[in-house]
C-alpha cells in the first residue's frame, strides 16, 4: 500500500526555474579587488571625482576590516580575489538610447523571468528597472513617471543626471563604515535603482527592479536609494534571481531608504536567488545592508520581504525612527530547504518621541535547513512614549532542520513599552491527514497550512506579488515532507 | 441487500508491536446506517483510522473492499476522492486556513477526480448557504480559520457541515455526540439522517446509546479488545445501555 511518505517521494522534484543562463558578449574586468580595479569601474562609469574618492575610502575602509562571525551560519572561506567585480554585457558604444535598442537577448532573458520589457507587454501599473549582472539594462515607464516628477532610473544615470540628489543622500543611511560587506559595497557597487518621489506626489505605480545575475564567477554589488520626500508616497519592490552553477555567488548589496516629514515608503522583496541544489553545493551568498530613516515626522517605513532563495541569507531591513510619530514595520517570511541557512530579522531604532514599531517574523524550516531570526529594539532616551510589538513564529518541517530566535530589546526611556511574543511549531502529520482526508494531497496540504502560516506577512504585499510569494513557497518547499 | 458499500474481512492491525484490532468483520451496504459501540480503548478509532488511511498504523491481516476497489491500496487522499469521508473525534485546528477556502478546495479535488466540473466561488457560496440551513451552523464559523479557536461543539458541527457539503458515499462518525449539548445533538443528527441516501452510508462510532434515539441505526456492533463480539438491531443499544459492556463479555465468556 503506497504511504503518504512515497507518495511525497514520487512527487517530482521541481528544478530552479530560472536556472538557465542567457549567452551574451559581456565586457569584464579580470577578477580580484584593488585601488585599480575601483578606478576602473569609476572610469567605466564616468563618474566625477567626487564619488571615485568616496570608493577608494570605502575599499581603505574595508581592508581595515574583518568579515563578521556573530551570524548562525557557515561557509568556506570567501577568496575577495577570485571575485569578478565588473561584468556587463557589451553595448554598442554610447549604448542603447531606449528600451528598443537593448539586446535583444537581453530582452528575452526578463521575458523568460516573467518581466516583459518591450512597450507592448509591460507589466501594468509596474515600472521596472531591470538590472543585469553589473548593470540596469533599463527601465520602463520612465516617461509617465517624469511627468508627475518622479525619478526612477539605474543608479548609474542618477550619478550622471542628479549628482545633487545622489551626492546628498548616498551613505546617510549606511555609511561605508557600517559594516564589512557595506564597506566593500560601497567600493565595487556597479548599478541599482535610484528613485525620488518629490514633495507632496504619491507613485501612481509599483516601482520595481529586477535584479539577474548571469556571469560566472561574478559578484552583485547593487545600490540602492529612495528618497521620498515631504508627503510622498511609493511602494517598491524587488525581485531576483540567478542561474544554478555549482560554485558560490556573492551578492552584497546596499538599500537606502528616506522619508521625510509625512513620507510613506513600502518596501517589498521576493527573494528567489538560486539556492543551491539538494546536496547544498552551490548559491547565492546573499549578504545585505537595508536600512530606512524616518527623517521627518510622521513618516512611515514598511520592509516587506519574502526569502525563499539564496544559499546564505544574511540580512537586517532596519528602521531608524528619527522624526516624532514616526513608524517602522519589518514583516518577513524566510524560508530554508535543503542545505539554505538564513540569518536574517530587524532592527528598530526608536530615536523620536511616540515612535512605533511592529515586527512580523515567519521563520520555516525544512530538510536540513537553518533559520535564524535576529532582531534588536532599541529605544533611545529620546524617544519617550515609544511602542514596539514583535512576533516571531518559527515552523519546522521534518525533524533535521532547524529553528532560533535572538530577540535583543535595549530600552533607556521608561515611557517606553516593548512586547515580544514567539512560537515554535512543527507541521503537524495530524493537520496533514486532516487535509489528505478531504482530498487534498501532501503537497497542496502543506502549501495551505504554511500559507496559512504566513498570511499575517501575505496580506502586506501589493496582491499580485502575493499571488507570486504564494507559489515561490509552494516550489521551495517542494518534496520537503516525508 | 444491494452490493455492499464497506466489506471489512477479518481485519487484523496495529502500531509497532501492540495489536489493537483482532480480526473484525463488517458488512456495510447501500442506504444502511451502522453503530460501532464499545468501551474505551477497545479500537474503534483505530478501527476508523485504518479506514481512512491514518500513517502508523500497520494492517497486519485481512481485507477491505470499498465501492469496488481494494481501499488499502489507496492513499489517503485517493480514499476520500472516491467519498469516505471521517468525521474525526478531534479535528484539528489549521491557523491561518480559512474554513470556507480549505472546504472550497477540498470539493473542487473530490469533484475533480470524480470528473465533476469544478464550482467556482459563487456556485460554491449557494452550495453553502444551502448546507448551512441543513445544520443551523453559525456563518461565522465559516469566515474563521479551520478549526481554530472552535469550541468542542463547534468543531463536531463543522464536521458535519463539512459531510454536507462534500456528501461522501460512506460517512464515518467517530463520537461525533461526545460534546454536543443536548440541543446541538438533535440539530447535528437531524442533520446527519437529511443526509442519508439509499446510495450511501454511514458507520456511527459512539459510546452513548443517546445519540441512537436520534440517529436509528439499521445495526448495532459492539467491538470490545479489536474484536466484534456481538452484532444486533437497534436494541442491543438499549440493552447496552442497561447491562453495560460487562453483560457482553460474560454472555460470550459462557458461549465460549
Ligand atoms: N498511535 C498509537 N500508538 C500507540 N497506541 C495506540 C495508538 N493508537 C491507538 N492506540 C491504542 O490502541 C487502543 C485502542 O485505541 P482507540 O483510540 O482505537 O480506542 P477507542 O475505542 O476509540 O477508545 P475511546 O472510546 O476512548 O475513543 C488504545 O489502548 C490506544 O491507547
Ligand atoms: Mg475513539
Amino acid at each position: 500500500m503506497p504511504t503518504a511518505t512515497d507518495t511525497i517521494e514520487n512527487l517530482v522534484k521541481q528544478e530552479y526555474k530560472y536556472g538557465f543562463y542567457t549567452d551574451v558578449e559581456t565586457e569584464s574586468a579580470p577578477p580580484g579587488l584593488s585601488e585599480d580595479i575601483i578606478r576602473l569601474i569609476s572610469t567605466k562609469k564616468q563618474e566625477p571625482g567626487w564619488l571615485t574618492d568616496w570608493r577608494l575610502k570605502a575599499y581603505r575602509h574595508w581592508l581595515t576590516m574583518t568579515e563578521p562571525a556573530w551570524q548562525k551560519v557557515h561557509h568556506g572561506q570567501i577568496n575577495y580575489q577570485d571575485i569578478t567585480y565588473y561584468s556587463a554585457p557589451k553595448q554598442k558604444s554610447g549604448g542603447p538610447k531606449g528600451l528598443d535598442e537593448v539586446d535583444p537577448k537581453l530582452l528575452e532573458t526578463y521575458e523568460k523571468l516573467g518581466i516583459p520589457l518591450k512597450e507592448r507587454e509591460r507589466l501594468a501599473g509596474v515600472a521596472v528597472d531591470a538590472v543585469f549582472d553589473s548593470v540596469s539594462v533599463g527601465t520602463t515607464f520612465q516617461k509617465q513617471l517624469a511627468e508627475k516628477g518622479i525619478i526612477f532610473c539605474s543608479m548609474s544615470e542618477a550619478v550622471q543626471k542628479h549628482p545633487d540628489l545622489v551626492k546628498k543622500y548616498l551613505g546617510m543611511v549606511v555609511p561605508y563604515t557600517d559594516n564589512f560587506f557595506a564597506a566593500l559595497n560601497s567600493a565595487v557597487f556597479t548599478d541599482g535603482s535610484f528613485c525620488y518621489i518629490p514633495r507632496g506626489v504619491r507613485c501612481p505605480m509599483e516601482l520595481s527592479t529586477y535584479f539577474r545575475i548571469n556571469a560566472a564567477k561574478s559578484g552583485q554589488f547593487e545600490r540602492t536609494l529612495i528618497i521620498a520626500d515631504d508627503g510622498a508616497q511609493v511602494s517598491y519592490l524587488e525581485g531576483c534571481t540567478a542561474p544554478m552553477r555549482d560554485e558560490n555567488q556573492l551578492h552584497a548589496a546596499v538599500v537606502e531608504l528616506i522619508a521625510l516629514d509625512n513620507a510613506q515608503i513600502k518596501y517589498s522583496t521576493v527573494q528567489n536567488w538560486y539556492p543551491g541544489d539538494e546536496q547544498g553545493r552551490g548559491g547565492i551568498y546573499n549578504f545585505v545592508t537595508k536600512r530606512g530613516l524616518c527623517k521627518g515626522r510622521n513618516s512611515k517605513i514598511c520592509w516587506t520581504q519574502v526569502e525563499t532563495g539564496s544559499a546564505i541569507t544574511w540580512k537586517y531591513p532596519s528602521c531608524v525612527l528619527l522624526g516624532d510619530n514616526s513608524k517602522g514595520e519589518f514583516y518577513s517570511v524566510a524560508v530554508v530547504n535543503n542545505f539554505q541557512q538564513a540569518d536574517t530579522g530587524t532592527k528598530m531604532t526608536h530615536i523620536g518621541r511616540n515612535t512605533r514599531s511592529t515586527i512580523v517574523s515567519k521563520g520555516i524550516s525544512a530538510g536540513r535547513g537553518q533559520n535564524s531570526y535576529r532582531g534588536l529594539v532599541k529605544i533611545q532616551k529620546s524617544a519617550a512614549n515609544a511602542r514596539n510589538f514583535s512576533q516571531c513564529d518559527s515552523m519546522l518541517i521534518g525533524d533535521k532542520c532547524g529553528a532560533h530566535t535572538f530577540p535583543y530589546i535595549e530600552v533607556k526611556n521608561t515611557s517606553s513599552s516593548v512586547e515580544h511574543e514567539a512560537t515554535t511549531s512543527k507541521i503537524g502529520e495530524d493537520q496533514i491527514f486532516y487535509c489528505n482526508q478531504r482530498g487534498l494531497s501532501t503537497q497542496d496540504a502543506v502549501n495551505m497550512i504554511v500559507n496559512g502560516f504566513c498570511k499575517e506577512v501575505f496580506k502586506e504585499l501589493p496582491m499580485e506579488f502575493a499571488v507570486e510569494a504564494q507559489k515561490l513557497l509552494g516550489v521551495s518547499l517542494e518534496g520537503s515532507v516525508g | 441487500m444491494s452490493k455492499p458499500i464497506l466489506e471489512i474481512k477479518n481485519l487484523s492491525a496495529g502500531v509497532e508491536d501492540k495489536q489493537i484490532l483482532k480480526g473484525v468483520s463488517l458488512t456495510v451496504g447501500a442506504g444502511e446506517v451502522h453503530a460501532v459501540m464499545g468501551p474505551n480503548g477497545s479500537g474503534k478509532s483505530t478501527l476508523a483510522a485504518v479506514l481512512a488511511g491514518r500513517a502508523g498504523y500497520d494492517v497486519t491481516g485481512g481485507e477491505v473492499h470499498y465501492n469496488g476497489h481494494d481501499l488499502l491500496d489507496l492513499a489517503p487522499e485517493e480514499r476520500a476522492r472516491e467519498g469516505l469521508f471521517l468525521a474525526f473525534q478531534y479535528p484539528v485546528e489549521i491557523p491561518g486556513v480559512n474554513s470556507t477556502y480549505f472546504l472550497k478546495a477540498a470539493l473542487n479535488e473530490i469533484r475533480k477526480a470524480q470528473g465533476q466540473p469544478e464550482l467556482d466561488a459563487m456556485e460554491f457560496l449557494q452550495l453553502v448557504r444551502d448546507k448551512i440551513k441543513l445544520l443551523d451552523l453559525n456563518e461565522d464559523l465559516l469566515k474563521r480559520s479551520v478549526n481554530e479557536g472552535f469550541s468542542g461543539g463547534e468543531k463536531k458541527r463543522a464536521e458535519i457541515f463539512q459531510m454536507a457539503v462534500l456528501e461522501p458515499k460512506l460517512a464515518i462518525l467517530d463520537e461525533t455526540d461526545s460534546g454536543l449539548d443536548i440541543d446541538a445533538l438533535k440539530v447535528v443528527s437531524s442533520g446527519v439522517n437529511k443526509l442519508k441516501r439509499a446510495d450511501n452510508a454511514q458507520l456511527v462510532i459512539t459510546h452513548y446509546q443517546r445519540l441512537l434515539n436520534y440517529i436509528i441505526p439499521d445495526f448495532v456492533h459492539v467491538l470490545v479488545d479489536g474484536r466484534i463480539v456481538r452484532t444486533g438491531g437497534k436494541e442491543l443499544a438499549l440493552e447496552l445501555e442497561e447491562k453495560g459492556y460487562d453483560w457482553i463479555l460474560k454472555a460470550e465468556a459462557v458461549a465460549a
